[in-house]
């Protein structure tokens, strides 16, 4: 073998033109790290196994620091809102769990491209590798503190309020992990592109911490009449306040209703069209900028 | 195997924004010995302009050694066959399944035993879990760490983390496999059990790229050669002529006598 092995196309061949920004390669994306699950499978849990190794309680860690957690503000509150407790503590504890999700995904989404550099200049795999792998680790999280919403259930005889309406949990949590893929894809690409972007975020997620009803209940704010009752209304500005009632609606046995759902529908459906935009536009630009 | 394993660019550029770059003191592009062009794009960020209208076409049978000074470009155009790096400008098309051997270590994880890493490593490759579950026994015998491959990964030395690597790596059948100098780090003996792997593992891979700064290597396991300069081809063809153009007559004598050796042992 000889120089032939290598020869130049012909100059007046019609250059090919380069598919990098397509959606087809978008969902090419998507499609390739599904079908790459068993490794995003294993390094999730390998991601939690990690931190805890060698401790003797492991990963149930989790579940005592948001139980302290929430169990701490939940004594707290239920006493300055003057509220009975067996209500105000389990509606503190699954909101902490879910506001836990949300804010992991806004946070550790801005920073998966970032994490992962090594793996992304090494590797040629499917950028939403990444995004599984941090979705699914903060899915596997979420059950860890699904424990404590169960102690809470026996307890404080939550399931006395539990009827078929609370499995409207689970489409719900559906919602909440396709959320969490897009804010992953959609902060992950413009962060690593914009290094300022994660910094704002954390500061902003704090921020968001205190104006979404996880601590207060908006029925407190109105009760208290006037003024103050106005000034309810602007909670429902706040996207997170809707996410967050999907789900603990259901699970404490609170009244449900509808227009959560649709803003979060609404919602959902942007994020992805931004997702796909931005996946169609930037995805091959992300090893660059990592 | 994929149809028609193949590999081609058409000018295909790689051009690294350099945001953090001060634009000030580079008012003028300008070009060294070592690195590319560095310019500035529409938007007026500095760019490295890495690689520059790179065209090329691979196709099976095809093992091309790449030879250049360091920062020539050599590691980022194996990262453009890989689909890592997709062109800036023109394009790049790569029929097969990739395996890419850039850096040893990626994609290790010290806390976990030899054989998750072995496992967790043949993942990335784009192999299932049963694939390696079937393979390991031969990893395990080629490592030759035996019991070893129980412990924690931090407990093994520099040397032994190569061996898990090579082993994975030489396990599996790739269809494009692209090589980046540095497997050195492993003793004497382990490296020519690892070059008759090797050598085995280019056999059956479809297309072999190749960076090294070792001629030697290069003479044994490529067919034809590149040399790229300032992110460009600048020459290709026989490794011989290429070594020379690069390197001198020296250095093309004795590629032309590790080539004589290598048909000598290999017609008994």
């Amino acid at each position: 073998m000889s120089a032939s092995a290598i020869e130049s196309e012909t100059p007046d061949a019609p250059a090919p033109v380069s598919d990098s920004q397509t959606f087809r390669r978008a969902f090419k994306d998507l499609r390739d790290g599904l079908n790459q699950r068993e490794l995003w499978l294993s390094l999730g849990w390998q991601d939690i196994k990690q931190r805890y190794r060698r401790s003797v309680i492991g990963p149930f860690w989790i579940t005592i620091a948001t139980g302290v957690q929430a169990t701490a503000i939940g004594i707290l509150y239920a006493a300055l809102l003057d509220m009975p407790l067996q209500e105000f503590l389990p509606y503190v504890t699954v909101g902490l769990i879910v506001w836990n999700l949300i804010n992991a995904s806004i946070i550790e989404g801005s920073e998966v491209f970032v994490a992962n550099e090594g793996l992304i200049k090494q590797l040629p795999s499917a950028l939403s590798v990444h995004i599984y792998r941090l979705v699914w680790r903060q899915m596997l999280f979420f059950a860890h503190n699904l424990l404590i919403y169960v102690i809470m259930v026996v307890a404080f005889g939550v399931w006395r309020n539990l009827s078929w309406a609370s499995l409207a949990a689970i489409p719900a949590l559906g919602l909440i992990v396709l959320n969490a893929l897009w804010v992953s894809i959609v902060f992950g690409i413009f962060a690593t592109r914009y290094r300022d972007i994660a910094p704002i975020l954390s500061s902003l997620t704090l921020l968001l911490f205190v104006l979404t009803p996880i601590m207060w209940t908006t029925q407190s704010l109105e009760a208290q009449g006037g003024a103050v009752r106005d000034r309810a209304k602007i909670a429902e500005l706040n996207p997170l306040f809707h996410y967050l009632d999907i789900v603990r609606a259901p699970m404490i046995g609170q009244p449900q209703e509808l227009y959560h759902w649709y803003i979060v529908i609404t919602i959902t459906v942007v994020g992805w069209v931004v997702a796909l935009l931005a996946l169609r536009k930037y995805r091959a630009r992300v090893p660059y900028w990592v | 195997m994929t149809e028609h394993v193949n590999i081609s660019t058409q000018n295909a550029c790689v051009d690294f924004p350099i945001f953090d770059a001060k634009s000030r003191s580079m008012k003028k592009a300008f070009l060294g010995k070592a690195g590319g062009a560095i310019g500035r794009n529409s938007s007026d960020v500095v760019v490295v302009e890495a690689l520059k209208d790179i065209t090329m076409t691979l196709k099976e049978g095809d093992r091309v050694g790449l030879v250049g000074h360091n920062g020539a470009g050599k590691s980022t155009l194996l990262r453009l066959l890989s689909g890592i790096y997709e062109p800036t400008r023109g394009s790049a098309s790569i029929r097969g399944r990739v395996a890419p051997v850039f850096d040893l270590g990626v994609g290790m994880d010290p806390e976990i035993s030899g054989y998750e890493n072995i496992i967790i490593r043949g993942l990335f490759l784009g192999q299932t879990r049963k694939q390696m579950l079937a393979k390991m026994e031969e990893i395990a015998d080629f490592t030759e760490l035996g019991d070893y491959l129980d412990m924690p990964l931090r407990t093994y030395s520099t040397g032994m983390r190569v061996r898990i690597a090579m082993g994975v790596v030489t396990s599996i059948d790739p269809e494009i496999l692209l090589l980046d100098e540095g497997i050195g780090a492993v003793d004497a003996e382990f490296m020519k059990k690892a070059r008759v792997r090797l050598q085995k593992l280019v056999e059956r891979s479809g297309i072999l790229v190749f960076a090294s700064h070792s001629n030697e290597f290069l003479a044994q396991l490529c067919n034809s050669a590149m040399w790229i300069d300032h992110g460009q081809i600048r020459m290709q063809g026989d490794i011989e002529d290429v070594v020379r153009a690069y390197e001198g007559d020296d250095a093309a004598e004795h590629v032309r006598h590790v080539i004589k050796e290598m048909e000598r042992e290999n017609t008994p």
